[in-house]
């Protein structure tokens, strides 16, 4: 005689199950995620606010695939168990072109929004694209080196180590190189991060809605001190900004080329320094060093050179 | 003499010394074994020299096995390290070892377990599945076997003279070059890929000749089982992207040799041109791991539903879109790297366009279970699994598509949560779930069920908990790759769940290992007959164990779900079975010597003993030649001994 088992999974067990899991989880992760800074959920700058926004459009217009896919999923492996015999089996049954058409279809159309939008938001949101303004830009050139970021103001005369500062609502156009293993430039409460490469540019330009302190760093492997490189972004006032500027002018630390090479030899945990920046020239003689002079390589000058090599 | 090779290429740092010393203890337990139970030539002849497709199948498995068990010991140091020594300065482990660790993790996982895996399915699975006795070309499938072991040697040699390449799984220039990685570390990383890499091209054109020349007669393309189909567009792609993996390292390797300037960042070299090449076969590569997969599942449902698989000319078109596709979106990996807005937007739009027949094969599963008679045995739990981790990643990965939102999560551990979803969520769920359906054709006796559902749990459990909170971490600005972070940044607690995550998947490898030792020591219990779950193909229709030739007679095929047919159709009349004698290739050491020197080759170009390179090279092409010179190949087995084979097999006359 066979005993009628009871199974385990009954459906009000399975529901209990997912929401004790449910609450479980929800508290875990807002006991772990309380009170910190996500960066790419808490934009500070317009290019980061519009990343934000474009990361909650594509994950609702994807729920449109993702919650049949989990519903049907549970509600079919239910419903056709083995066991539940009263369900309807048509073990010959292999396809349905009107099913299928629609599976093709629903993708293809959602995919061809998200196509639309992704080129528009590309062209939106190319770090090679400077952000308009009234306010005129602020230009700083970034140099990665083993393992430290040198940040050099061209307008101001001066250069810092592992910390940036610009003015609050203000275009800033960063020229990014290395003189390093390739690394990669973040500021992720302000947005989009770039590849810092050796010989090259790549710009990108970034604006803060607010004052505050930001966390920067690379991304991109660069060698033994690599975790260790990172720096503080500050966005100021104005006005704090010219003072600042104008403390360091004042100083006499200053950096010329026998003082980068100094610099540029592989070291961790960097100090910030300050510096009056006596070699004008300095970015583009780092860039050289990775020209020979005879090769007349027209990608790299044409990298540094011209505007836009998109 | 002996080029860069000195005492100082010994291990100095205690952590590596006990990886040797474990390993070494480890190897020395098997020779011990193997002694003392005098099994050497058992090992030899039945197993190391054969050319059989089944036995070669189990080996890469037994291989990528141990990988895996080393894969998941290196993401524990990674883990144990971010989760409890990292905030702040650093704890036993040094940037440098971490760095080791890391570039050892990626490359082992990918190439030595994901590809192992990879090849030991198709080994085994592929000539049953298209009815056929063998592959195409029986010793080039050995060598393959071999070269692929060389790597696999080579890139754990690493560990105990010399050091690891500290440049990640891809080893981007200028970091790989000489200017700044001088010492062997990168040299393991590129000869050990270089080596196992020559073996899996040979592997694809084998398989692919395999399959269009080699089916069962009335086997037309279209009624190729999908896991088929999927092995077909495996294979193409491992085909024309391999070759470009072998001339990228092969530049890479001129440049830290002889010192040219092709990926240099000066003298005009150009980094950006390895990271295109790389990519140009690092994804196709993606999708040679996960196709297999796919037709994993697509055999599994079906049988495990009582139904035919839904949309089999759509699972056909969707498997050769994504093939196609897979060239054409490799910018996706570097978006950051400077293209312009219209190139990033093309292949941001081409990737999200592979979403389209991912999708449809999905809902094809799914509605290949609606009306079925689904039995949720552990093959289709791993499947359940697999669709709830695949959707996961499929959604982080469309946003990965957007340029846009890239910007904001390329490098960080979102992307590392994104790659580990699709590959443990896809690649292993569906070797898993394929170890389990197809385990009792070989052995005659299935895997205990319990403790496969364990595992089960475990692994998605784990996984979840392990990979979720990297998701967050990348939200919050955390870089891979991180060696240490400021305490002050409150990552910790996140990363201690994904620990915990993975010690909770450490448990069901834990199952796993009791489950198969469990199994054979109750292989008479567990004990079932040639077709325990009520199959659909070929596989299923020969007796089990297997005879050496698969199947007695070639009898041919007439529908898609053959033995299925052949059992529940009434008009369906039992094929006549014709038995002739059949021939099958001799046991041959030529790819295990092959292996060998290939390993030698690698060993004294890393470490610049050119004249021991080039003798070993020069050994390899005089056993090649040899090889290929030698006419007594096969051997014949005669109608008598079929008769007899079948009968003891299978209990029947024929």
């Amino acid at each position: 005689m066979k005993k009628s088992v009871k199974p385990f999974f009954s459906p009000w067990r399975v529901i209990f199950l997912v929401v004790c899991v449910v609450i479980i989880a929800s508290l875990g992760a807002f006991l772990l995620l309380n009170g910190k800074n996500i960066a790419v959920l808490n934009p500070q700058g317009i290019i980061a606010s519009k990343q934000k926004d474009l990361i909650i459009f594509t994950v609702l217009l994807s729920m449109i695939v993702v919650v049949p896919v989990f519903i049907m999923l549970f509600a079919f492996a239910w419903k056709y168990r083995e066991g539940n015999t009263k369900a309807k089996y048509t073990p010959e049954a292999d396809g349905n072109r009107l099913i299928e058409i629609t599976w093709w279809a629903i993708p293809l159309i959602i995919i061809a929004i998200l196509s639309v939008v992704t080129w528009v938001s590309t062209h939106d949101l190319d770090p090679y694209k400077k952000l308009k303004s009234d306010t005129p830009a602020l230009t700083i050139r970034v140099v990665a080196l083993q393992w430290k970021w040198l940040f050099i103001y061209p307008d101001q005369g001066i250069a810092t180590v592992n910390e940036v500062r610009f003015p609050e609502d203000t275009p800033v156009n960063f020229e990014i190189t290395a003189d390093a293993p390739m690394s990669a430039f973040w500021i992720p409460n302000l947005g989009t991060q770039t590849y810092a490469m050796n010989g090259m540019t790549s710009k990108l330009s970034l604006e803060a809605d607010n004052v505050g302190e930001y966390r920067g760093s690379n991304t991109n492997i660069s060698g033994e001190g690599y975790a260790k490189m990172n720096f503080k972004a500050i966005a100021t006032s104005r006005h704090e900004f010219d003072m600042w500027v104008k403390a360091i002018a004042g100083s006499n630390s200053h950096l010329d080329w026998t003082v980068y090479e100094e610099l540029a030899k592989p070291n961790k945990n960097q100090p910030v320094v300050y510096y009056m920046l006596h070699e004008p020239e300095l970015y583009a003689m780092i860039q050289h060093k990775y020209m020979d002079d005879q090769t007349t390589n027209v990608q790299q000058s044409g990298m540094m050179n011209h505007e836009g090599m998109n | 003499m002996w080029g860069r090779l000195s005492l100082d290429a010994l291990p100095h740092d205690m952590i590596t010394i006990g990886g040797v010393i474990g390993g070494g203890l480890a190897l020395l337990a098997g020779i011990a074994a193997l002694t003392y139970f005098k099994k050497w030539r058992w090992l030899w002849t039945n197993w190391l020299t054969s050319l059989d497709p089944k036995k070669i199948g189990v080996m890469y498995l037994v291989v990528a096995t141990i990988m895996l068990l080393r894969g998941l010991a290196d993401a524990g140091m990674l883990r144990a390290q971010q989760a409890v020594f990292a905030a702040g300065d650093g704890g036993p482990i040094s940037p440098d070892l971490f760095q080791q660790v890391f570039s050892a993790h990626g490359t082992i996982m990918i190439f030595f377990v994901a590809m192992g895996a990879l090849f030991g399915i198709v080994n085994l699975i592929v000539p049953l599945h298209i009815g056929s006795r063998d592959v195409a070309f029986p010793l080039l499938n050995s060598i393959s076997f071999w070269l692929f072991v060389a790597g696999m040697v080579l890139i754990n040699l690493a560990l105990a003279v010399g050091e690891f390449s500290t440049a990640g799984w891809l080893a981007y220039p200028p970091l790989s070059e000489l200017q700044y990685s001088p010492g062997t570390g990168v040299d393991y990383w590129i000869w050990s890929l270089q080596i196992a890499g020559i073996g899996s091209l040979l592997s694809g054109i084998n398989f692919l000749v395999t399959i269009f020349t080699m089916r069962r007669p009335g086997m037309s393309f279209m009624k190729m089982p999908i896991f088929v189909w999927s092995v077909v567009g495996c294979m193409a792609l491992v085909v024309f992207a391999f070759p470009i993996l072998t001339a990228t390292l092969s530049m890479l390797s001129l440049d830290r040799t002889i010192g040219t300037h092709f990926f240099t960042s000066d003298m005009g070299g150009n980094p950006m041109m390895y990271i295109n090449l790389i990519w140009a076969w690092g994804h196709p590569e993606v999708y040679i791991l996960i196709l297999p997969a796919f037709g994993v599942f697509s055999e599994i449902v079906p049988v495990f539903s009582k139904k035919r698989l839904f949309g089999y000319t759509s699972m056909v078109l969707a498997l050769m879109a994504i093939t196609f596709l897979s060239f054409t979106v490799w910018l996706h990996h570097f978006f950051t790297m400077g293209a312009g807005a219209n190139v990033n937007a093309f292949f941001g739009i081409m990737t999200m366009v592979i979403a389209i027949p991912t999708g449809v094969k999905v809902f094809n599963w799914i509605f290949t279970m609606y009306r079925g008679r689904v039995k949720f045995a552990t093959p289709m739990l791993w499947f359940m699994g697999f669709v709830v981790t695949f959707t996961i990643g499929g959604l982080t990965g469309v946003l990965m598509a957007v340029p846009g939102i890239d910007f904001q999560v390329h490098n960080s551990l979102f992307l590392v949560a994104h790659f580990h979803n699709m590959i443990i969520g896809g690649v292993i769920f569906g070797f898993f779930a394929a170890l389990t359906y197809w385990w009792p054709k070989f052995t005659g006796f299935r895997l205990h069920e319990g403790l496969g559902k364990a595992a089960f749990w475990c692994w998605l459990i784990g996984f979840l908990l392990a990979f979720l909170p990297l998701y967050a971490l990348g939200f919050m600005g955390a870089a891979r790759r991180l060696d240490s972070y400021d305490a002050s940044l409150g990552w910790q607690g996140l990363f201690i769940v994904a620990g915990v995550g993975l010690l909770i998947i450490l448990l069901g490898v834990f199952f796993q290992v009791v489950q198969v030792g469990y199994s054979i020591w109750k292989r008479r219990e567990l004990a079932v007959g040639a077709d325990p779950w009520d199959g659909r193909t070929l596989e299923w229709s020969t007796s089990t164990p297997i005879a050496e030739y698969n199947f007695a007679s070639l009898t041919p095929v007439i529908y898609r779900d053959e033995f299925w047919e052949q059992k529940h159709r009434s008009d369906v009349k039992k094929p006549v079975e014709l038995i002739e004698p059949i021939r099958v290739p001799k046991n041959t050491g030529v790819g295990a010597g092959i292996g060998l020197l290939a390993v030698i080759v690698g060993f004294g170009v890393i470490w610049h003993i050119w004249w021991l390179a080039l003798a070993a090279l020069l050994g390899s092409i005089v056993i090649v030649i040899v090889a290929t010179l030698k006419e007594d190949t096969e051997r014949i087995i005669g109608v008598d001994e079929i008769v007899a084979t079948e009968k003891k097999l299978r209990g029947v006359k024929v």
